[in-house]
């Protein structure tokens, strides 16, 4: 695999055409970018595919997108959230994520460095959460044809045996936990888009759970019904999406759901609510109640959960309203958004 | 959520809230007009309804500027962006707008009209100076509160020189439709609904001050309280507006005293004045045809005047005829009355005014408050 005649000129280089066309110089920058900074030995193989073993259980797979603007954010870029957002979606089956695939769309034009350090924060944040990417694509495209770069990723868990989490599992009298404070991701992100940028210090959440799931579990057993991570779409589309697939309401109460003062301002200025803010590092679990106690104690125990809270309980309701006490003391609804959420004027 | 906000303390509000209860005579009806989408939006999001005795009512005026704007209005910019030499600036709250037919800005935009959402009108200016061989026109919109950063936008391309920028003026103004609301042709049709008083728009007022609500005050005898947009602010002018139904006064009062004065802002009128001048009638949707509520382009700014400029016509549309808009508007109606409501019209698929910005009546409604329709069905 040494034998290509020039290395990347990261500091100054970019991509071209010829880094897509299957020639030499995309076998150079995928072993001279992406498998440095993934580095394990799959990859190393240099394979179309990889073949890996499968534990008891049953597998868990899924696969997700990213498209996000900018694609470097305060606490995160592209990479690492593609690693984090799949590694998510399987930790909330309560499985065990295990292997993840990366695929890119680069734009011409888009420079090495950049390049090399969203697959350096891939690779950290791989090996940080315990999973390998150990298969992927590069394809390139033409100058105004991608925003900059978009990366796909899939990724593959196990379940242990005899737990099953589901959306519709969800049970009147159930307690809704979340593990910290709402909407850090998206004001994070907006702060930053073009013709927008106000100062805060809002960093994004992006971060991955497994390992906070693991301790969940370990607290809560069955008695966890289901978890989720809100993101596009915050918290309300979430609980919108359980109280409909589990034929129930939610009753939330304000006061109890944490928002960073920077993230409530933030939202205020712009119009926007926090529920329907994305995040990318939170949960929200329905938990049977005899166990909340005992999984909001772990979920406090990790660094990921240290704001975790009880925000509200599962009702009775054929209109699957999620309602909630406002702090003000009135009620109201917290519904799906709307199309886009967009900054209103007046 | 733990606002650390003196505007927002939960103790205070019940306070007030309590106040409100022992000073409302039971045999009576209270019945107040909020102008402003604004407060609207603040009453459906605290859930204030809930904290306020049974015969005081709220009733949702007009006061939105997205939706108030006619469809044809929206028809209007949408033919305009589908000009290949224009790139059409607005704000994002107007990109989901229905034009007629169910066109909508947004529509226009994935079908290859360059549109572009911007967050203040300096974008607009920017994205001129940038696209030198393209005309970039800003669709203004709002009330009295958005009309002087137009008119400094408007300033300053005239300073910069910029030969290919121009606006698209539907600025509306507060006190012709409370009048409207008061007095119009169309009561006759759709009933008049009993208006004790008005929360007027604070943000409004820090421009126009207090002044011109003395007129209905006194011709109308309508006490007017104007308020600020937090919810303790909502609850302290409801209190002024049930002391003053009490003691029968009907007077202009400023709740917003932090930011509000009886002039207003002198300058930013000045400036107003000098740019624009008052189109004899303006639509409004759900109002229809308002006397002297809209804003153009003096003369002498007539380059500036997207209308004028590309010989825009202007384009009439009637709304959906089962559309309760114009009765919801007044107070007469409540969202739950239109059929619509609910089926046709939800959010996502708007059919008239009041469904278009969370702000309105019906989004509002929809959107914060509908469980009370099943309770109040449940209880009766
Ligand atoms: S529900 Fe829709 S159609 Fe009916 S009045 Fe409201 S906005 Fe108009």
């Amino acid at each position: 695999m040494k034998a290509y005649q020039r290395k990347l000129d990261i500091r100054n280089g970019c991509v071209d055409l010829s880094h897509g066309s299957g020639g030499r110089a995309m076998a150079q920058l995928i072993s001279g970018l992406f498998h440095e900074a993934f580095g394990n030995e799959w990859l190393a193989r240099g394979n179309d595919q990889s073949a890996f073993d499968v534990g008891a259980g049953r597998m868990v797979m899924t696969t997700d997108g990213y498209v996000v603007s900018p694609l470097f954010f305060p606490g995160g870029n592209i990479g690492s959230l593609a690693v984090h957002g799949t590694v998510n979606d399987i930790a909330m089956a309560g499985a065990k994520p295990l292997y993840l695939s990366a695929s890119f769309i680069i734009e011409e034009g888009f420079r090495f460095a950049d390049l090399k350090t969203i697959a350096e924060s891939m690779g950290e944040a791989a090996r940080s959460a315990g999973v390998h990417i150990i298969t992927g694509d590069t394809k390139v495209v033409e100058r105004g044809k991608a925003d900059g770069l978009f990366i796909s990723t899939a990724g593959v868990g196990v379940v242990p045996d005899g737990f099953d989490l589901s959306a519709e599992n969800a049970r009147v009298g159930d307690r809704v936990l979340i593990s910290g404070t709402l909407g850090d991701h998206g004001v994070a992100i907006m702060s930053k888009r073009q013709n927008l940028a106000f100062e805060t210090e809002i960093v994004s959440d992006s971060a991955a759970l497994n390992d906070l799931v693991a301790k969940m579990v370990v607290a809560g057993g069955r008695g966890i019904r289901l978890m989720r991570d809100p993101t596009r779409g915050g918290l309300a589309a979430t609980l919108n999406e359980i109280a409909l697939q589990s034929d129930v309401g939610f009753h939330l109460q304000e006061e109890a759901i944490p928002v960073k003062p920077g993230v409530a301002a933030a939202c205020e200025l712009l119009g926007l609510d926090p529920l329907h803010v994305a995040n990318e590092g939170k949960l929200v679990a329905i938990v049977a109640p005899e166990v909340a106690g005992a999984v909001l104690a772990a979920m406090r125990g990790h660094p990921l959960g240290r704001d975790a809270a009880d925000i509200g309980e599962a009702v009775a309701d054929d209109h699957h309203f999620v309602q909630m006490a406002t702090s003000f003391g009135g009620g109201r609804i917290v519904d799906w958004l709307s199309g886009e959420q967009l900054p209103r004027i007046c | 959520m733990k606002y650390a906000d003196e505007y927002r303390d939960k103790e205070i509000a019940l306070g007030l809230a309590k106040t409100i209860r022992a000073e409302t005579h039971l045999e009576r009806p209270y019945r107040f007009m909020e102008f402003c989408g604004g407060h609207t939006h603040a009453i459906s999001r605290y859930g204030l309804e809930d904290m306020l005795p049974n015969n005081l009512r709220m009733i949702h005026g007009p006061g939105c500027p997205v939706c108030v704007l006619p469809a044809g209005r929206i028809d209007m910019a949408i033919r305009l962006a589908e000009r290949s030499e224009i790139i059409l600036c607005v704000y994002g709250d107007l990109m989901r707008v229905p034009g007629s037919q169910g066109a909508s800005l947004l529509k226009a935009k994935a079908r290859g009209a360059d549109i572009r959402m911007v967050y203040s009108t300096i974008d607009a200016i920017r994205i001129a100076e940038e696209n030198p061989e393209r005309e970039v026109v800003f669709f203004a919109i709002g009330f009295e509160t958005t009309t002087p950063p137009t008119a400094v936008m408007i300033r300053l391309a005239e300073k910069k020189r910029l030969s290919n920028f121009s606006v698209f003026c539907n600025h509306v103004l507060t006190p012709p439709a409370m009048q409207n609301i008061l007095e119009s042709p169309d009561i006759r049709s759709i009933g008049r609904v009993e208006i004790d008083g008005f929360v007027g728009p604070a943000h409004v007022s820090t421009i126009i001050g207090t002044a011109p609500y003395e007129f209905f005050a006194e011709e109308f005898g309508k006490p007017v309280v104007i308020s600020g947009f937090e919810p303790l602010d909502m609850m302290q002018a409801i209190l002024m507006l049930v002391r003053q139904v009490n003691e029968n006064r009907h007077e202009v009062e400023n709740q917003y005293s932090r930011a509000v004065t009886r002039d207003g802002n002198l300058r930013a009128k000045e400036e107003v004045s000098d740019i624009f001048e008052l189109r004899d009638q303006f639509e409004w949707r759900g109002l229809g045809q308002v006397p002297y509520s809209g804003l153009k382009l003096k003369r002498a700014y007539a380059k500036y005047d997207a209308e004028v400029r590309f010989g825009m016509n202007e384009l009439r549309v009637d709304d959906n005829p089962a559309c309760e808009c114009g009765a919801i508007l007044r107070g007469v109606k409540k969202p739950v009355d239109c059929k619509l409501f609910g089926t046709v019209c939800t959010p996502e698929t708007p059919m008239g005014s009041c469904m278009v910005s969370s702000e309105g009546a019906c989004a509002a409604h929809w959107t914060y408050g509908r469980f009370r329709d099943h309770q109040q069905r449940r209880a009766s």
